[in-house]
Order: C-alpha cells, then structure tokens, then sequence
C-alpha cells in the first residue's frame, strides 16, 4: 500500500466532480487529497487525486476512471519524475512583541509569506510537498494555530513529458 | 422552429427505434403529445420499472436499443431498479425522464428528483438537458454510448421547458465524436499470439463462455473455434445459448448450480479460456480454487474486468467476435485433445443432472421443463424470474440460440421477468415467449397483467408455485436449520387473478396435466396463465455454498 498520485484529465462539464468522487467511494478506494481546477484547455478540467492502495487496486481504480465517458485521460504520476505541492494558510496566534518575531523568523526559513496582520493574529501562507507543510505545522503549534486550511495536492511531470488529451 | 419534444421524436426515429415502453406525468406532456400521432409505437405499462424491464429485454431479445420512457420524480425513480439490472448485465438502454422546469430545479418541486445524481452509479452515462438545441446530439451520443463497447444503459434527463420550447432545427452531427470514449475492437496481435501458444500447447483446455459472446453477436465464432479443436465449452447463466445445449462439447453453466462435470472440468483443466465473462463470485465460488491448476486466457471488451477478480496470464482487450475470428485464423495445429474430452464424457455420464423424477409421483418442476423443452424444442423465448425458477429453468431448458434466453443475472433482480418477457415479445413477436416465475416473483410485476391484457401480448406465464421464497427457504433449510423465517407465502389463485385481468390460465397439479397445458398455453392466442403447483421444498441442486470451492457440491458425486 502507498500513495498513489493520480492525474486526470475531464471535461470540464457539470457533475464530472461527482462522476469521479463517487466512482472512489462506491468502489471503497479512499482519497487522500482532491485538487481541481482549469487547465491549459478552456473546455477541460484537470483532477489531481491522491489514493492510497496496493498496485492492483489503483490499476483498477485507473480502469474504472477511465471508462466514465467525462474523463480523458488518467496517469499515475507516482513512479515518475514529478514536481508536487500543495499550499496551506495558517492563522496564528501572535502578540505583539516576541511571538511575532519569532513566527516572522519560521516564515522566513520556510520561505512563507505573511499576507496578513491583524492585532491579534497573523496569516501566513506556504507552498511546498506534504512533509514541508507538516513540519511547518509543528513548528507553529507551540503559538496557537487558530484555523489552518490546506489545498489538495497538485502534481506535474517534470521534463517535457505530459498529461494531455491524446488519449 | 421546433420543440424540443419534436426534435426527441425525431431523433428516437432516426436512431431507428420503432417501440418504446413508457408511462406519462406532468413533466413528460410535451413528448406525449407529441407520441399521439407520431409513427412510434407506445406500450403503456402499469408501473415504471416494467417499463425499465421491458426495454431490456427487448434489447436482449433483439440485440438493439431498448427505449423506456418516465415521468419526472417518482417514475423516474422506478425505473431504477430496472436501470441497474440492465447496467449489471451490460444491456444496451436509453431511459428518457421528465424533469421538472429549468427554472425549477434544485428547488423540491413538486416531482423533483435529482435522477442524474440518483443513476450515476447505474448507467454507463447520464445527460441532464439543459437547452434544446442539444436534444439530437444528445439522443445521438446516447444511443452510440448504450450501443457500443460494453454496452449499458444510458439515461436522458429532459427539463418540461426545454421539451416545449421551440428552436431553429439543429444541425444533427453525422458522427458522434467523444474524446473521451473509444473502446477497443481489434485484439492485439501479440496478445492474440500469445493466446495461440497457449492453445496449441494445452491438453486439458476449457472454454468458459459468458454474457459478452451474446452481446457480440459471436456464438458462430465461438461454436466454430471450440468445435474446430475440440475444446469443452462451458457458459454462465448469461451465456446460456451461445452454444446449443446439446452440442458435444457442451458442459452446460458452471458455478453455484452449475452442472458437475461442468465444476469439473474447471478443477481439472489445464488452460481457462474465459471469453465474455467477469469472473463473479456466482460462478467461480472460493476465487482461490477456482480453476487452480490452469494458466488463464482472458477475452472482453472492458479492461477493467481483466484482473479484477482473478489474475490472468494473457489479457486480450477486444469485441470477441473480432478476436475470436483472429484466433481461429492464427491457430494452425488442429488439437484434439481427446483424453481430455473422454474424461469429460465420462463425468457427463456418470454425473448427470438428476431429480426424484422416478421415486415420486410429485410434481417437479424440472419435469415441467423437461416438458415445456419438448413442446417447444428450443424454437422460444425463455425468460426467467430470480431465485429456484431461474436456476431450474438454467439447468433443465435447453437452449439452442443466443437471445432466446433472457434473466436477470448480476443484479438477481425479482419482478424482472414478466416485463422483460413482453419487451422481448415486441423484438421477436415470431416466437412463443414464456416468463417462468415462481410465486414469489411474479408477485413483484404482477400488474403488468393489465399492459398483456390490454395489448393482447402472447407471453404466457409458466408459475412453478411452491408458497414459498424458495431460494430463500432453500438457504434456510440447508445453513438455517429449517428455520423458515418469513418465506411462506399463503397460497394465491393465480387464475383467478387472470381471469379478473381479462387473462386466461389453469390450475396444474399433477403431472399428467402439464404437457396438455403447456399446449394449451401455446395454442392460444394471447396471453396465458398456468400455475403449477409444485413439490414444495425441492431444492435446486447441484449447490456449490457460498465461498466453497465449485468442486465441493451439496447433491453432487465426487468424481469418478
């Protein structure tokens, strides 16, 4: 069992969201992390789902995919040379005076940005893999992390190689 | 300018349908209106799922498009029962239903459903129509998608306002183009090669022989290929008639009540060439066991069902029809295999199906199908309920033709045969249709009288009447110590129930009465009743229990 990232190409039509979401839950297969969005053609959509599963159950799952009418195309990108990140925003906890500085001092090593000051509180922003917004997590739990929300995470091959509609 | 009811009229007529089964509402005026004096012909059903049944078994009957027809909310809703037998079975349907208004949608109008959302799981794909421009494309797309690949039902969601407003004709595309869809019909060359090793090289070969030979019109191929190289052949419930039950090579179903020298010889066999088929727990039993000591061919047209339940050496993605005439043009060496095929001769004689035929003079109901194969030599329509009347009706009816066998298979869906048999009557109105039923089922559609009635339609309902659910007390009897809980059934007057229909029937209680019945069945001109009352706790045996292996049978011989 690993995480499997898969990158899928749809139409861009109303419903394909749950055409795809409910093929993973009707067939039992669990998803980690969903990411969608427009891509480089107006009329499609690119999906990008993390899926923990044995080699034969997400070669099954592709297959399952790939016969909905709306989807154009599925990848693995797992076993490929790949560029993966996701972005989060934290809101901290932070007084004046220390705490500030010393939450201004992460977002510096981390190379996240502070888009936001309030009296109270600040917002910081961060892209990167998993592993790196985990630990950034950890680190600002010690301030008091008032809300935190992440995005699902995005993936693309790296070289000239691509996910595109030549099916 | 056209409405949109006029422009899904025309399109129905250009996809060549002819019939459709249907029952009207509000949000489906428009396109009544319309069917008023349009050349199509409407079946007007009593309930919608037999609409959704009928359909399907017109489309397996005739290997074309069946057509149901519903009204927003509630009829949409009971067709869905109906859409996912066809969609288990890969049965090709296009489901038309009203919707509520555009301007009303998503706001719990009065008969609002979100059918779309609800038949998501059970079609191959579903349209929500928003404007009526797209009606033609849609209906068009519909159609290709049901009918192509691994076929399945489809379903039309159309808006009242977008059936009555009227717009410039469109432009009808002459090909349906969709990126995202392109089965695959060609086998590949060095899949199909590797085949050929494999079957030149096997001595204790099987052919495993499913639902997808019916659908790809390719029994000719099949009987062909087996017959040329002397390979058994053994079918699914849903392959039944791919091959004539009395052909040599013929082992009849495997699996839970399959034959046992059908369980066998998949025990036993060296190569599984399995052709159409989806390796369902029905058939194969303990997956682990099954066919342990064979090297595996497998042949359909969804990749997704190469590996899914069982782990294949060579997968050949591909319409078997297409495959099998590369296969046999590729095998050279003529291979007999004939040990093997003594050794199957030998279980066939010495492992027969059997009854208490000559220990009683009870009814049984395999004698009445033993009957019922006399009278109609094959030359018929079959269509079954679910539970011990199907798997009887399997074992017993010999098939000589594809599409004249008609059961719900994966779905096991009870209720489904009557409908089903005056759908398939519409596709061959050439032959007598019978739907065999127990008492149980046809309780589940027994409204349906009235849509026979009303269009005088031959199907004549063979009833094996136990009071029971007799699979389901079979079940209890065998792993509940007898404990019958809620399967009797009181007994009912299947005539009468008829005769307050318009229908006519007969009481048959001993055996004697069966065969003047049955004829009496035929004879007549309509639709007929003949309620059988049976021996009541015959059990359907061989029975392979569930997760067993298939060679470990309840009522079977070890083999010899």
């Amino acid at each position: 069992m690993k995480a499997h990232t898969l990158s899928i190409l749809v139409e861009n039509k109303a419903g394909v969201l749950s055409r795809v979401t409910g093929l993973f839950s009707r067939r039992g297969f669990n998803i980690e992390s969903l990411a969608v969005g427009t891509c480089e053609e107006p009329d499609m959509s690119r999906i990008t789902i993390v899926v923990i599963g044995d080699d034969a159950q997400v070669e099954q799952v592709m297959k399952q995919l790939n016969k909905l009418i709306d989807v154009i195309k599925v990848s693995d990108l797992t076993d490929s040379e790949r560029v993966e990140r996701e972005l989060a925003l934290f809101k901290v906890t932070a007084d004046q005076g220390t705490t500030r500085a010393e939450i201004m001092q992460i977002a510096t090593i981390f190379r996240a940005q502070i888009v936001d000051v309030g009296a109270k509180s600040v917002i910081l922003q961060i892209t990167g893999d998993t592993d790196k917004i985990d630990a950034m997590e950890k680190l600002l739990r010690q301030f008091g992390i008032k809300e935190l929300i992440r995005t699902g995470r995005i993936g693309i091959l790296r070289g000239t190689k691509t996910v595109t509609s030549s099916k | 300018m056209k409405t949109g009811a006029k422009l899904l009229i025309e399109s129905l007529q250009r996809e060549g349908v002819d019939t459709l089964f249907g029952y009207p509402g509000g949000s489906v005026l428009p396109i009544y209106d319309e069917l008023y004096d349009s050349p199509l012909r409407h079946i007007l059903v009593r309930h919608e799922q037999a609409a959704a049944h009928a359909a399907d078994g017109y489309a397996r009957a005739s290997g074309r498009v069946g057509v149901c027809l519903a009204t927003s909310g509630p009829g949409a809703c009971n067709l869905v029962t109906g859409i996912a037998t066809a969609y288990m079975d890969s049965i090709p349907v296009v489901a038309i239903t009203g919707q509520v208004p555009t301007t009303m949608l998503g706001n719990d109008a009065f008969q609002e459903s979100d059918i779309q959302g609800i038949t998501m799981p059970v079609t191959k794909h579903n349209y929500l129509v928003k404007e009526t421009s797209d009606i033609p494309r849609v209906v068009k797309e519909a159609f290709y998608i049901a009918g192509t690949g691994r076929q399945g039902p489809v379903l039309i969601d159309l808006p009242k306002d977008v059936n009555t407003r009227s717009v410039k004709e469109p432009v009808v595309p002459e090909k349906v183009e969709l990126r995202g869809y392109n089965p695959t019909y060609k086998g590949h060359k060095r899949q199909i090669d590797k085949a050929i090793e494999l079957i030149t090289a096997a001595e204790r070969p099987l052919i495993y022989a499913g639902g997808g030979v019916i659908s790809s019109n390719a029994s000719p191929e099949l009987v062909g290929f087996a017959s040329a190289h002397g390979i058994p052949v053994t079918t699914t419930l849903m392959g039944l008639g791919c091959i004539p039950c009395d052909h040599p090579l013929n082992l009849g179903m495997l699996g839970m009540h399959g034959t046992e020298y059908a369980n066998f010889a998949v025990t036993e066999c060296d190569l599984l060439i399995a052709i159409g088929v989806r390796f369902d727990d029905r058939v194969t039993g303990r997956i682990e066991t099954f066919a342990p000591h064979a090297k595996v061919i497998h042949i359909d047209i969804d990749p997704a069902e190469i590996g899914k339940n069982k782990r294949v050496d060579v997968p050949i993605v591909g319409d078997i029809k297409s495959v099998l005439t590369d296969v046999i043009a590729g095998l050279a060496k003529k291979n007999a295999c004939e040990a093997w095929q003594k050794r199957i001769k030998h279980w066939k004689q010495h492992h027969p199906l059997r009854y208490g035929n000559d220990k009683d003079d009870c009814l049984h109901p395999q004698f009445i199908l033993q009957q019922m194969n006399e009278l109609l030599k094959g030359e018929a329509v079959i269509v079954s309920e679910v539970g011990q009347n199907q798997m009887w009706t399997a074992q017993y009816f010999c098939f000589r033709h594809p599409r004249t066998w008609i059961t719900s298979g994966g779905l096991g869906t009870m209720g489904y045969g009557f409908p089903a048999a005056i759908g398939a009557h519409f596709a061959r109105p050439d032959l007598p249709v019978f739907d065999v039923a127990g008492d149980g089922s046809i309780q589940m559609n027994i409204q349906e009288m009235g849509t026979a009635a009303q269009y005088n339609i031959p199907v004549k309902i063979a009833i094996l009447n136990n009071m029971y659910l007799g699979m389901v007390r079979q079940w209890q009897e065998l792993f509940y110590d007898r404990r019958y809980s809620y399967t009797e059934l009181p007994p009912v007057e299947f005539v009468k129930i008829a005769q307050a229909y318009g229908i006519e029937g007969i009481k048959v209680e001993s055996c004697d009465e069966v065969m003047p019945a049955l004829r009496a069945a035929v004879d007549h001109d309509g639709p007929f009743v003949l309620d059988f009352r049976i021996e009541r706790e015959e059990n359907v045996f061989p029975m392979v229990p569930a997760g067993a292996a298939i060679n470990e049978m309840i009522g079977g011989h070890p083999p010899s």
